[in-house]
């Protein structure tokens, strides 16, 4: 892991102001900001460890535990949300058997929300790994996530 | 001399030093405006929305920010104040812990301030939602306890340890709902870079950061610290002959109010059955209680024995540097070596 | 190189495109076309000219605003007519091509239009669309036109003559006088006078200043600042360079949400090839004038949508707003320097307005509102899309002629604007000019220009819950009456849709309301009430049915509907028996099924399962239980 930080580092100067795109960076890398992440980057920006924390926990992008191998977002925009998200996330969240924000145990699928993907148009919708799925009813996302558990085998 | 400003609160003229902002001023001639966030010691933070007043020919402003200007009309109560200030107040109490008679802030504590100068509805604070939340208590360190349940997120302790400190140790994390006042990743505070100083439990306006021995004192004596040379100002809470709290001075041009963890917390050792009040002189291979003539004259008696280098001197950081000066002086001077070292140094 | 020469080798490139033998395909492949599947069409595409041999030009192009018909192709024969087709899929392509481009006749069943206002038999002009027809394309001119990733197509239509006339020969004052004459306001929601900020930073004393466009589009309903930045990103650049210059500054920054890949993608392309043409950088056209831009990706909190947060995001800090008072960010932003702060569609209007003249720009408005505006038209709409239309246009106009009103006969009940920080409007309120001012009269405001288009199955309440619930996450919790009062309203009406309001409940919400607007430290906590307010102003009725009579009238709410299966219309086909998630179903073949009211969770799987045809599962308003079957 090491290394891969100092690759990151060695592409900034360590002004505070790089400190949202090395924490980008970092986790683009790793998946998530690990403890160690966010020791190392604040020693390189000189801010506290509190404060890069601080920092990182204010913005969603930011995690702080490895999220699943697939991601599923299910869009909360309010075009999807007057033509049905929340059932569509409902139904998702029953067939992982997790809730907004949780990750199976066998770390395979980590579900989020997003406030819009921007593809109102095609309301209701979510993204598998960043794929788009339009025009969603509970019965599509059932048979989206068979074909999707079916593929992982 | 510093400029002065006059200008009025709620129709009395009042004179404040340019620069103070309305809340300041106000609270330097007793006129209570409701605050919690801001604080004398630190920048100002704005978050808590309690201290609205309006400002006529301006309309309705926080006044801990708001540097007083002449001429100045300051209203601290009109029904549009109160609009805002009494919301503001409510939901500050509807997510509040009420078990105020188990807290150790009890009779000391801001928003009980708050509460009462706004003069609480039951009726009213009936209709909105309790939102308690329900977090672990921090008591990992030996000093002070960290209860989040009871923090109102002012950032006192933030800006202290920023601020004051430049420490850090703590930070706003999260947002919304969810902020939380956090060390990284919310540990507890005893594995972050937090000095213990306990600036922050002295300037917690609420229940949030109270000290572990949370008992009362009934007189205070002032005194200076006797652990390092830099000799801050204390206050030390005594309770019955013992003690049981210390603050800082801030009237002593050495801290001027400010504390470490051994002048705040480390006061144990006044009170401990173990502590040594009198020299012991080892007498027939056990020691014995002295007076200190006794143990002066008998160690002057054999310095004369051991001058040059077979002599050296450890000298402590608890005496002043004068006091070390000296130290330093009779060793080479008087005992004719340079074995002399400090415990500082280590 | 002088301009003259930049401008003819882009004219050049783009004159022979148009006029190329060969056929051309044009693909839309904005964030919106992809997610329809726009790369495999066009990968289809490729394949089936390959296999014929046929040699093409292909070209990708930005969001022309037709969501509905993405993705969405231009086909222009060899010396054949030229045709949009919508909603192409991958097993069209081969169709397309051999028909379009081998035999030259449109494949009239798949086709949207012929394009501009070109004939084709048993074709619509492209202009005489309803969803065009009515459209001013101004801030949109390039999208879904040009090849966004081509800095020569942007200049061929137009680009850069603005800046070429500023740096060669228009003063500072000159610049910004023009841009007051025309009475651009800011197109990121307030309002304020672009004219007037402009000329306020440039006023303040001091060496350094900075340029920063806030691209960072957070209001859950739009999406015409991404469109914009996917589809004509020059336009962007080129507007913050005019800026700088008219300023005074030589950086710029654009603060864009990492949610848009793609729109990165291209400004980051945008700004390497305006490096290379000499436009953006060091001495740009020899005027003596550096101005550079820096692509700043937000990583996602609406309020650094507010100026203040948004600095202090750039500067590597939480986006907590500074409470007033405080200074101006034109006086005192980015690291302490005055900042011009505008949104995307401001910046991307200027090269327009000072190309074209103040005169021309200010004729199209309403008195005080002067331009278009660009609304992302969504909801419960026939067509959905990315709009531009004169300031001053109704509601109804919009709704209706351009968005070709509600489908499935259902009946309009409310359009919100603005976002979390806007308002519903009823349908009284429809003739209301859309513009700054008048809807904010309303209890709407423009906002960023996301309209959602609500129908008689939308719930107020539940619409109120929706936006609180997001402003509530969107809080910086900063200031307690916007982190706690948000949360208090959200939990009210949260108990409201549960069928545990309280009657205290509607004058408790407006009174937090109330203090949350007055009080809170910025934009956000002050906007936050509104759909609430408004949807209690413009539908209280809906709010006393669900406290009052336990009951949703539009059949949202979950705790207070049912699901009930007409015995009459029931076919037995166990489909919905099959699929009901918790076996709520009671039947068997040729026995008409009842769902257990005690069991349903209400998610309407049955219902969205239950075959078109039958129609047999129905949602009512209310909550029954297991007796009310018997």
């Amino acid at each position: 892991m090491e290394d891969h930080l100092a690759e990151i580092l060695s592409t900034h100067t360590g002004r505070r102001s790089e400190l949202i795109p090395i924490l980008q960076e970092a986790q683009e890398k790793f998946g998530y900001l690990s403890d160690d992440v966010i020791a190392e980057v604040a020693e390189f920006t000189h801010v506290p460890e509190s404060t890069v924390f601080g920092v990182a926990s204010f913005y969603t992008q930011f995690r702080f535990v490895p999220q699943g191998r697939n991601l599923i977002s299910v869009c909360r925009g309010t075009a999807c949300h007057v033509r049905g998200a929340p059932m569509i996330l409902d139904e998702v969240s029953r067939q992982l058997s997790i809730e907004d924000g949780g990750t199976t145990p066998d770390l395979e699928y980590t579900l989020e929300t997003v406030a819009c993907i921007g593809c109102c148009a095609l309301a209701p919708c979510l993204t598998v790994n960043g794929k788009v799925e339009a025009k969603l009813n509970p019965k599509k996302v059932k048979d989206l996530l068979a074909k999707e558990k079916a593929n992982e085998v | 001399m510093l400029d002065e400003i006059k200008f009025a609160i709620d129709g009395t003229q009042i004179k404040a030093n340019k620069g103070d902002t309305i809340l300041k001023a106000a609270l330097k001639h007793g006129i209570y405006i409701p605050h919690l966030c801001d604080h004398p010691d630190l920048e100002p933070f704005g978050g808590c929305r309690l201290c609205m007043v309006e400002i006529k020919g301006k309309g309705l402003s926080i006044s801990c920010k708001v540097p007083v200007e002449e001429g100045l009309e300051i209203i601290t109560e009109s029904p549009e104040v109160n609009k805002v200030r009494r919301i503001a107040a409510e939901l500050l109490i509807a997510s509040h812990h009420v078990d105020c008679l188990e807290c150790a802030r009890n009779t000391d504590c801001k928003l009980q301030d708050v509460a009462s100068y706004i003069g609480i509805e039951e009726g009213r604070l009936k209709r909105l939602k309790r939102v308690i939340k329900d977090l672990p208590i921090d008591d990992s360190n030996p000093f002070f306890i960290r209860d989040l349940n009871k923090c109102v997120l002012c950032g006192i302790c933030i800006r202290t340890c920023g601020e004051i400190l430049n420490v850090g140790a703590i930070d706003f994390a999260f947002r919304g709902t969810g902020t939380l006042v956090a060390t990284v990743g919310g540990k507890p505070i005893l594995q972050s870079r937090c000095v213990s100083c306990g600036e922050c439990v002295a300037r917690c306006p609420v229940g949030a950061l109270v000290p572990k021995n949370a008992e009362r004192p009934t007189r205070e004596v002032s005194t200076v610290c006797t652990y390092c040379g830099v000799g801050c100002g204390i206050k030390l809470g005594v309770r019955g002959g013992r003690i049981v709290r210390v603050r800082g001075d801030v009237n002593s041009p050495a801290n001027r109010g400010n504390l470490c963890v051994k002048g705040r917390f480390g006061y144990d050792f006044v009170n401990h059955p173990d502590r040594l009040t009198s020299p012991l002189i080892k007498r027939n291979g056990a020691f014995v209680e002295a007076t200190f003539e006794e143990a002066l004259d008998l160690v002057a008696s054999k310095l004369t024995d051991y001058k040059g280098d077979q002599f050296a001197t450890f000298a402590s950081a608890r005496i002043t540097t004068e006091d070390n000066y000296v130290v330093q002086k009779f060793t080479r001077a008087v005992m004719g070596t340079n074995n002399l070292d400090h415990c500082a140094r280590l | 190189m002088k301009f003259e020469e930049i401008a003819q080798t882009a004219k050049e490139e783009w004159d022979a495109l148009q006029a190329s033998a060969k056929p051309s395909i044009v693909v839309g492949t904005a964030t919106c076309g992809r997610a329809a599947g726009a790369m495999e069409v066009m990968e289809a595409l490729r394949n089936e000219l390959k296999e014929r041999e046929i040699e093409a030009n292909i070209m990708e192009t930005g969001c022309f605003g037709l969501c509905d018909a993405e993705p969405l192709i231009t086909i222009k024969g060899p010396g054949g007519p030229s045709v949009w087709y919508r909603n192409v899929t991958p097993e069209m392509a081969g169709k397309l091509v051999e028909e379009h481009i081998v035999k030259g006749s449109p494949v009239a069943e798949h086709a949207l239009g012929a394009a501009g206002d070109g004939q084709v038999d048993g074709l619509t002009a492209m202009s005489d669309l309803p969803m065009l027809k009515f459209q001013v394309r101004r801030i949109l001119f390039n999208c879904g036109v040009v090849d966004p990733s081509n800095i020569n197509h942007y200049i061929a239509t137009g680009g850069y003559q603005a800046l070429n006339k500023v740096v060669s020969g228009m003063s500072p004052e000159d610049i910004i006088d023009e841009i007051t004459r025309s009475g651009l306001r800011g197109l990121g929601g307030a309002g304020f006078p672009v004219g007037r900020k402009w000329d306020s930073c440039r006023r303040v004393p001091s060496d350094v200043r900075y340029v920063v466009c806030n691209a960072d589009e957070g209001d859950p309903g739009a999406f015409q600042d991404r469109s914009v930045l996917e589809g004509d990103p020059y336009s962007v650049v080129e507007g913050m360079t005019i800026a700088g210059y008219a300023i005074g500054a030589q950086k710029g920054y654009i603060y864009v949400r990492a949610e848009y890949p793609l729109a990165v993608e291209r400004l980051e392309n945008a700004t390497a090839q305006a490096k290379e043409k000499g436009l953006m950088g060091k001495n740009i056209l020899g005027s003596g004038f550096d101005f550079d831009l820096e692509i700043f990706q937000g990583a996602g909190a609406f309020v650094c949508g507010e100026s203040t947060a948004l600095v202090l995001s750039i500067e590597g800090k939480r986006g907590m707003p500074k409470p007033l008072p405080r200074p101006r960010t034109t006086e005192v932003g980015l690291w302490d320097m005055p900042t011009l702060l505008n949104n995307v569609k401001s910046y991307s209007i200027v090269p327009w307005i000072l190309t074209k003249g103040a005169d021309q720009f200010a004729s199209l408005g309403t008195e005080r509102c002067k331009g278009t505006a660009v609304f992302s038209l969504t909801g419960k709409m026939a067509n959905c899309g990315l709009i531009e239309v004169p300031m001053g246009t109704t509601l109804r106009q919009i709704i209706y002629d351009i968005g070709g009103g509600i489908p499935k006969g259902k009946a309009f009940k409310a359009v919100q604007t603005g976002g979390p920080s806007g308002g519903c409007l009823p349908a009284e309120l429809l003739d209301t000019q859309v513009d700054f001012d008048k809807l904010t009269a309303a209890g709407a405001i423009m906002g960023s220009g996301g309209m959602v288009v609500m129908d008689e199955d939308t719930c107020m309440v539940d619409v109120a819950r929706y936006f609180l619930d997001f402003t509530q996450k969107e809080s910086c919790g900063e200031c307690s009456l916007c982190r706690l009062g948000t949360l208090q309203m959200l939990q009210t009406l949260e108990a409201i849709v549960a069928g545990e309001g309280d009657p205290d409940d509607i004058d408790m919400l407006l009174e937090l309301g109330e203090a949350i607007k007055t009080g809170s430290i910025c934009g956000l906590g002050q906007s936050a009430p509104n759909p609430a307010l408004t949807t209690i102003r413009y539908f209280r009725h809906e709010y006393e049915a669900h406290i009052h009579e336990k009951k949703c009238p539009a059949r949202v709410c979950k705790d207070l509907i049912s699901y009930v299966i007409s015995a009459d219309k029931c076919k037995a086909c166990m489909i919905c028996l099959r699929e009901c998630p918790v076996d709520a179903i009671r039947g068997a073949k040729k026995e008409v099924h009842v769902i257990d009211q005690d069991k349903c969770i209400r998610c309407g799987v049955c219902m969205s399962v239950c075959p078109e045809r039958f129609g047999a599962v129905e949602c009512i308003p209310g909550r029954l239980t297991e007796a009310d079957n018997a």
